[in-house]
């Protein structure tokens, strides 16, 4: 029972997970992306649509990434080349993915998918409680060493300082002679591709079917779960998990019979992320800490 | 040799007015763009009779021939469609109205599609309540309690953001998620019709709980709050100190704060404004083509308000065209489904599509395109 528990809080947490440490890398870089909603909605269905007529399930991840990306692009090219309003871009980038995910998968709808298989680690899986953290699927194992990895890159490596220093002030980034905005439109990309992936996970493994808006607002929740994390990738970690265990919630809410609408379980999740974005944000020294400076600026350099 | 932005002297002025135009434009050559694609994906090449991919895009161009008759000309060809186009444009242009205020101010309201549920629930409890009440005082109590739902519904983000310093982008959405399955609680649960047959929402509203019509057409009088709301805005920004502020501390937030604007009451007014329209368009709806509440109002307004606030330059009288425009994708929309099979999502892909474009065009007006040549740099120099 607890077992089982676990494992779906963390099966819920994986989307997140993968979303919200793309979206810390784009924020990172100074660029703010409001359009996560909309580039998982494309992974999704691309993911989808790619492994369900090549029967791969490596072709569809990979389809999933590159939709992240190409709608990620569109979005580097106009607010960062064309230095439109991030907010507002992020907005229509949202639309268009929903609206343009909607007409892809038209023609999938209702059809079933395969679903992925539990990678086991011998010996390790046969112990008790702890052993369930060696029997995931390839796709968690695969976001856990994503966070892991953008950890290191941003804190250890020289590539993540000159992307923290382009954040914080792009105009000193580009007096030492970097270039922002290759530096942004290649976290914008990373950004897009972590949502494709967070997507594909939707519609390949976590529901493997794929559906009209099934993203629900999970893009809304990854980018709360940025800022809960003050864009620190490890508190990435722990909120995904906390966010995935709040909207597994109502299924077991559900399965015990709890005598309260399936509406007012369902709206559980959304709920939570504004109490916690008050917490978080009630701490302004906290928030301020890590916050990008230049987080939402356009960047034009003068000649 | 590459393409750089260049910041323009000062803002031209003919680019504003040719931005909307040259991004309708690209809209209309992507869409031609996603139609031929759709048409060629959903052809089988391979069959006898495909005509191979010459014949696929043959219908392609064809079937978007039908797809811009659809969209442009069709609405405007009967007098019932055009009431509904009316009838579509209607809330799209009270939201847009206020959403622009919010987005001068550098207010992020998104909430919009959440204060309208409030506002169609606010409005609906009377009718619901006291299905007898009849009279001359039914419908204003009803829009009343419309506007007071949706304002203080918007409240929530502004009060959180002043408050606590909270992100209102993410805290406004979130309640769109909330007041959607509030809703959908109401109208499947206590407030469903007992006479209904099940179907998930209210008795039907009737006689004067409906907004009443306008010289003997399907036009309701709601068409014209459109113009009361659109006189204040513009009173309210051209005359006003208050719009004076809105403006300052939406271009330059450190000079406001100098002159001793509050940026924390300029945050509150927009929302107020903005939730009020909403919600404002929220009654006007189950109080007019509705007729009733039901698990969802509003397909989109709240969002398409958005577009239609940038495209209309935020100002009120642009977003009167604007708004018009983007209801005909609705309609442009429901003919695609109908005269050409494609997914009704195709409204979506054009409007997220068209604010691309307006915002992206929106920056000539700031630079213009150069042409440079890379500079010889010294290195080179040096070694030839």
């Amino acid at each position: 029972m607890l077992e089982g528990i676990l494992l779906t809080i963390i099966t819920a947490a994986t989307p997140l997970l993968f979303a919200a440490i793309g979206e810390l890398v784009t924020e990172r870089s100074g660029v703010l992306n409001l359009g996560v909603e909309g580039m998982m909605a494309m992974g999704a269905v691309v993911g989808f649509a790619v492994a369900h007529t090549t029967g791969s399930f490596g072709l569809g991840i990979l389809g999933a990434i590159f939709a992240g990306m190409a709608m990620a692009a569109l979005f580097g090219v106009v607010t960062l080349i064309f230095v439109a309003n991030q907010v507002a871009s992020g907005l229509a980038l949202t639309l268009f993915g929903l609206g343009l995910s909607g007409l892809i998968g038209d023609a999938f709808v209702g059809v079933p998918g395969a679903g992925l298989a539990r990678v086991s680690i011998p010996v390790l899986s046969d112990l008790p409680v702890v052993g369930l953290l060696f029997r995931l699927d390839p796709l968690t194992y695969l976001a856990i060493a994503i966070t892991i990895g953008v950890s290191w890159f941003l804190f250890r490596m020289r590539g993540g300082l000159i992307l923290r220093a382009v954040g914080d002030s792009h105009a000193s980034a580009h007096a030492l002679g970097y270039s922002v905005i290759r530096v942004r439109f290649m976290a914008v990309l990373f950004g897009g591709a972590c949502s494709g992936l967070a997507g594909a996970y939707l519609s390949l493994v976590y529901t493997p079917q794929w559906t009209q808006a099934m993203t629900a607002g999970r893009g809304w929740i990854a980018l709360a779960l940025v800022v809960f994390a003050t864009w620190l990738p490890r508190r990435v970690l722990i909120g995904a998990l906390l966010f995935g265990g709040v909207s597994i919630l109502q299924l077991h809410a559900q399965a015990l019979g709890v005598g309260v609408p399936s509406q007012f379980l369902s709206a559980l999740p959304y709920l939570t992320t504004i109490v916690v974005l008050v917490i978080i944000s009630r701490n302004r020294a906290l928030v301020r800490a890590n916050t990008p400076a230049a987080l939402g600026q356009s960047f034009v350099p003068d000649r | 040799m590459r393409i750089e932005l260049v910041r323009r002297g000062e803002r031209s002025a003919a680019m504003a007015y040719l931005s909307p135009l040259l991004a309708l434009l690209l809209t209309l050559i992507g869409g031609a763009l996603i139609v031929i694609v759709w048409r060629v994906v959903a052809t089988d090449l391979s069959a006898p009779d495909s005509g191979g991919l010459a014949g696929a895009l043959g219908r392609g161009f064809s079937d978007y021939g039908k797809f811009l008759y659809v969209f442009f000309v069709e609405p405007l060809t009967a007098m019932w469609s055009i009431e509904d186009l009316i009838a579509k444009a209607t809330p799209i242009i009270l939201i847009a109205m206020g959403l622009s205020l919010c987005f001068l101010s550098n207010t992020w309201n998104i909430g919009a599609e959440g204060q309208i549920a409030a506002g169609a629930i606010a409005g609906s409890f009377l009718p619901i309540f006291f299905p007898d009440w009849q009279g001359p005082f039914i419908l204003p109590a009803m829009l009343i309690l419309g506007i007071l739902g949706g304002m203080a519904y918007a409240a929530i983000p502004a009060l959180l953001k002043i408050r606590f310093g909270t992100n209102e982008i993410l805290t406004s959405l979130m309640l769109v998620y909330v007041a959607q399955l509030f809703l959908d609680w109401l109208a499947r649960g206590p407030w469903r019709n007992p006479a209904g047959h099940n179907f998930p929402d209210s008795r039907p509203f009737d006689g004067d709980q409906l907004l009443p019509m306008l010289f003997g057409t399907n036009i309701r009088i709601s068409i014209l709050f459109v113009f009361i709301a659109a006189f204040a805005a513009w009173f309210l920004m051209r005359w006003t100190k208050t719009g004076f502020q809105i403006r300052v501390l939406g271009q330059a937030p450190r000079a406001g704060a100098f002159a001793g604007f509050s940026q924390s009451r300029m945050v509150l007014l927009t929302f107020l404004i903005s939730g009020a329209l909403a919600g404002l368009a929220g009654v006007c709806e189950v109080a007019g083509p509705v007729g009733q509440l039901r698990t969802t109002v509003s397909p989109g307004y709240g969002f398409t308000a958005i577009i239609v606030a940038f495209l209309g330059r935020l100002n009120p009288i642009g977003a009167i065209f604007a708004g018009f425009l983007l209801a005909l994708s609705y309609l442009g929309g429901e003919g695609a489904q109908i005269a050409l099979g494609m997914s009704d999502q195709t409204t979506r892909v054009f409007q997220g599509m068209l604010l691309f474009f307006v915002l992206a065009c929106d920056s000539f007006i700031f630079y213009r395109l150069q042409i440079v040549r890379r500079p010889v740099t010294q290195t080179q120099a040096v070694a030839s």
